[in-house]
């Protein structure tokens, strides 16, 4: 069907399901623009629907739970209180989009089907951000075989075991603490002589003596056939290398937003990250960004769903303003 | 859970395997796995809807660590799938169903 019916195009279509996504949704649905809101598929990487915090632990600095909340308990009341106002989330990844004309298409599934899945007047993108792994050859051979990147999956298997989680930031921190509840020893590889992390965090790590610092070194090589046996690192300041005898690496390097579906089409930095300006504006007129995949600085739950507010708010207005000429025209006629 | 899906033990796993006419797939999984959960909806359609073909099952590591040893599971979501009582293929790792479709499409 070629038709441009009305019916048949939404208001708007929220693509990612993390805070920014699924607080644009209930603020979109509560302003009766009935959100459709594509939330992706499941997978292991950071990339599935609920966000990053599906792969965490405790969330102590979500205002509002004093007592803390599970990552994956707070987005399961995310969704219900969107569904409640009226959302309607499918489980699919967007394969395609076309932000060139306007109604703008959204397509699942095959990507090379020629009419969009979905059309919309507005999209709001959320998309987030994934792990970044080494880029090592290695990688492909042992993960899921000693080689993770998400510790509360995983961390189990490695009681008592001597392990390692290379990054220096947050979450390689909180990565860290939490294995130390299985493993006898975590080695934390930083490629510099001190960390981003939180200086909460930082104590918290300091503190714990299952927990020792490999600073000023980097990955080389990760070694084992079946299973990870030990971990190649290189020294930066005297280039000299050595072999970690650990039987599992965690890798906490820190995330590339999840915009190749949009480039092309919509301004990102080299890094990839969405360029939003006035708010949550992209350079697409009814396209807006919120969340991490706009976002490398601040990269927190609640800024992500803060600036999902924004971009609903952002989408109201435009919709609103975009429908006022047609309906001095009907009242013309 | 669903009534096509299996719960398989330490105790129970190698006669199950070992006596299915079809192909087992295994679920590797742990409550607090936060992917675990995100593929087990999608695993109950996959179940309902090849039921006669693929047998799906599943194994909780925390109670059931012996088997997962056994077969050197390091992560979860695992899946293996044995034929005639051997391991056919594995796949590490949520992923989407139609990946998982794909990926199991030797068996259904």
């Amino acid at each position: 069907m070629s038709s441009t019916d009305d019916l048949d195009v939404r208001e708007v279509i929220i693509i990612g399901s993390g805070p920014a996504g699924l607080t644009a949704a209930i603020y979109t649905a509560r302003a009766n623009l009935h959100p459709l809101v594509i939330e992706g598929e499941p997978s292991s990487t950071s990339d599935q629907p609920g966000g990053q915090l599906m792969l965490t632990t405790e969330v102590e600095n979500f205002p509002g739970f004093p007592e803390g909340i599970m990552g994956p308990e707070l987005m399961s009341r995310f969704r219900e209180q969107a569904v409640r106002f009226g959302a309607e989330i499918v489980t699919r990844k967007v394969s395609r989009v076309d932000l060139s004309a306007r109604p703008f298409g959204v397509w699942v599934g095959d990507p090379e089907v020629a009419e969009p899945t979905y059309r919309s007047r507005s999209v709001i993108v959320s998309t987030g951000a994934q792990s970044l792994m080494l880029g090592l050859e290695a990688e492909q051979r042992l993960i899921g075989h000693g080689l993770s990147t998400c510790a509360t999956c995983d961390g189990f298997f490695f009681r008592d075991h001597d392990i390692a989680v290379v990054g220096g930031g947050d979450s390689a921190l909180e990565e860290a603490l939490f294995l130390t509840k299985f493993a006898r020893s975590v080695t934390i590889i930083h490629r510099r002589d001190q960390l981003r992390a939180s200086k909460i965090m930082q104590e918290r790590a300091f503190a714990n003596e299952r927990i020792s610092f490999r600073w000023n070194h980097v990955v080389v090589d990760i070694l084992g056939d079946r299973s990870v046996e030990g971990v190649v690192v290189r020294n930066v300041l005297t280039d000299e290398q050595t072999t970690l005898p650990v039987t599992g690496l965690f890798v906490a390097i820190g995330h590339k937003p999840n915009t190749d579906l949009f480039k092309g089409q919509l301004e990102m930095e080299d890094s990839g990250y969405l360029i939003t300006h006035e708010g949550t504006r992209t350079n697409v007129p009814g396209v807006f960004a919120c969340g991490d995949v706009q976002d490398h600085t601040y990269r927190q739950a609640i800024t992500a769903a803060g600036s999902g507010c924004m971009a609903a708010i952002d989408a109201e207005r435009f919709l609103e303003a975009e429908r006022q000429p047609a309906t001095r025209a009907d009242r013309g006629r | 859970m669903s009534e096509h899906i299996t719960t398989l033990t330490d105790g129970t796993f190698d006669e199950v395997i070992g006596s299915s006419a079809e192909p087992v797939l295994v679920d590797f999984w742990a409550e607090w796995c936060g992917p675990c959960k995100m593929i087990a909806p999608v695993l109950e359609e996959i179940a309902e809807e090849h039921a006669g073909k693929l047998r799906v099952t599943k194994l909780n590591v925390d109670d059931n660590p012996e088997v997962a040893r056994r077969h050197s599971v390091m992560s979860i979501p695992t899946l293996i799938v044995f034929r005639d009582g051997k391991e056919a293929a594995r796949i590490i790792g949520a992923k989407g169903k139609a990946q998982l479709l794909q990926e199991l499409s030797a068996f259904i």
